[in-house]
């Protein structure tokens, strides 16, 4: 599974990026987590708010962060 | 899709109790707000009288008074205009507000997208993604400047605090000026026509074609995301809050009255650029700076020289601009300050010479 977290670089996105990481130990799911800083490479997901969190090619979630529940359901899906 | 319909009939009673104990928890909350403001000054000068070791009258006495009762105030009212604009907010999303904007005219459009600037949830630092988002969408140039200078100046931060510290006329006046400059420097710019001055790779960037599932909120959830907003703001902004009201206490206490008038003042007419300029490098937001601001006012500075400097330090900062940088270049940047400088100009001229 992969996993890009989007942001610049924000207290909210560094927490966003936390709190998918600290799912991953707890589930044990195999994933690979990236930050994508890069405001080109942001904007070529489509997305304008961040931060945002994209699963497989996927985009979860925009603009806020995330709850842990929510990382949960993503990632066992 | 029966066994869905099924289940929410099922929760409705448990939802609806949730409902009911939040509004009864809301209503004890007002009535507890409501109590503690009103006891607030008299709270403010015991607790600086018979607690502390300073006299009535003096130097100290005066800003340690003013650091208790301001502080307990501000937060209070903070609290309560945070909450309900983050309720207002749940109602919306950037991406219904890009939707609506994508087909109004240039006029409206700046109107509506000042407008919008304050009620749409959305965090400074992701105005890059935010801008691309919106122009390739088809939202024009200026209307997405209207966008970008209102949603930062014109805020629940600002008026929380200006409505605590100065009253609803100055709240009244700081909203109404700085939705006109968000919508005159908008429009400026959508008529200069700069399309060809963003950056290439903003409008090869495939942002306009996202489409996500939009979630069904109740009003319980919208309750919640109002607490939420509180406690990211608040949690956010307080330090600043209070750094700027003991700045301003000491202020307040310790710098004689009169003096701002020369520095600050409506007579010499050199006072508004002034007040832009210094204001530019500060990078600060609504919370610190408005303290500040209140204990100049009662110096003696003039409110059009005050209201530039706010709106300077608010509205154009440094990191901004290098932000932006990323996807405007630089005649469309200097364009850009030229413009909101000018507005606020005005607003100060204005303002120094009716009052």
């Amino acid at each position: 599974m992969e996993i890009k977290v989007l942001g610049p670089g924000c207290a909210k996105c560094k927490k966003t990026e936390k709190l998918v990481r600290e799912v991953i130990n707890e589930t044990g799911v195999d994933a690979v987590v990236e930050k994508v800083n890069d405001m080109m490479q942001i904007a070529s997901y489509g997305v304008f708010g961040t931060p945002s969190v994209i699963v497989d090619g996927e985009v979860k979630c925009t603009g806020k962060v995330p709850k842990k529940a929510d990382i949960k359901n993503w990632l066992l899906k | 899709m029966e066994s869905k319909i099924n289940h929410q009939l099922h929760n409705g009673g448990k939802i609806n109790k949730i409902l009911f104990f939040n509004l009864l928890m809301g209503s004890i909350g007002v009535y507890l707000w409501w109590t503690i403001y009103h006891i607030l000054p008299d709270l403010s000068k015991w607790l600086t009288y018979n607690l502390l070791p300073v006299k009535v009258g003096s130097h100290l006495g005066s800003s340690v008074e003013f650091f208790f009762y301001d502080t307990p105030k501000v937060m209070m009212l903070l609290f309560l205009v945070v909450f309900g604009v983050g309720v207002i907010r749940s109602f919306f999303t950037p991406e219904k507000t890009r939707a609506f904007l994508s087909g109004k005219s240039e006029f409206v459009g700046n109107i509506f997208a000042a407008l919008l600037g304050i009620i749409t949830p959305f965090c400074s630092c992701s105005a890059v993604p935010l801008f691309i988002g919106f122009v390739t969408a088809g939202v024009p140039l200026g209307v997405t400047f209207s966008f970008l200078i209102g949603a930062p100046m014109v805020n629940e931060i600002a008026l929380g605090l200006l409505y605590g510290l100065l009253g609803w006329k100055v709240a009244a006046i700081y909203m109404g000026t700085g939705l006109f400059i968000a919508i005159f420097a908008g429009w400026v710019i959508g008529r200069l026509k700069l399309e060809n001055h963003v950056e290439e790779w903003v409008t090869q960037a495939n942002a306009a074609n996202l489409t996500m599932e939009e979630e069904k909120l109740t009003w319980n959830d919208r309750l919640v995301y109002g607490w939420d907003a509180v406690k990211e703001i608040i949690g956010r902004v307080w330090i600043y809050v209070i750094i700027g009201i003991a700045v301003g206490a000491g202020i307040h206490g310790f710098v004689p009255e009169g003096v701002m008038a020369s520095i600050m003042g409506k007579d010499s007419w050199w006072s508004v650029p002034l007040s832009i300029v210094i204001g530019v490098p500060m990078y600060s937001n609504a919370a610190g700076i408005i303290p500040v601001v209140e204990a100049l006012l009662g110096k003696g500075a003039a409110l059009g020289s005050v209201l530039a400097f706010m709106m300077s330090v608010i509205a154009l900062s440094l990191p901004e601009m290098v932000i932006l940088r990323k996807v405007l270049k630089p005649k469309l940047i200097v364009v850009f300050v030229g413009v909101v400088a000018s507005g606020i100009l005005f607003v100060g001229y204005l303002f120094n010479m009716i009052l």
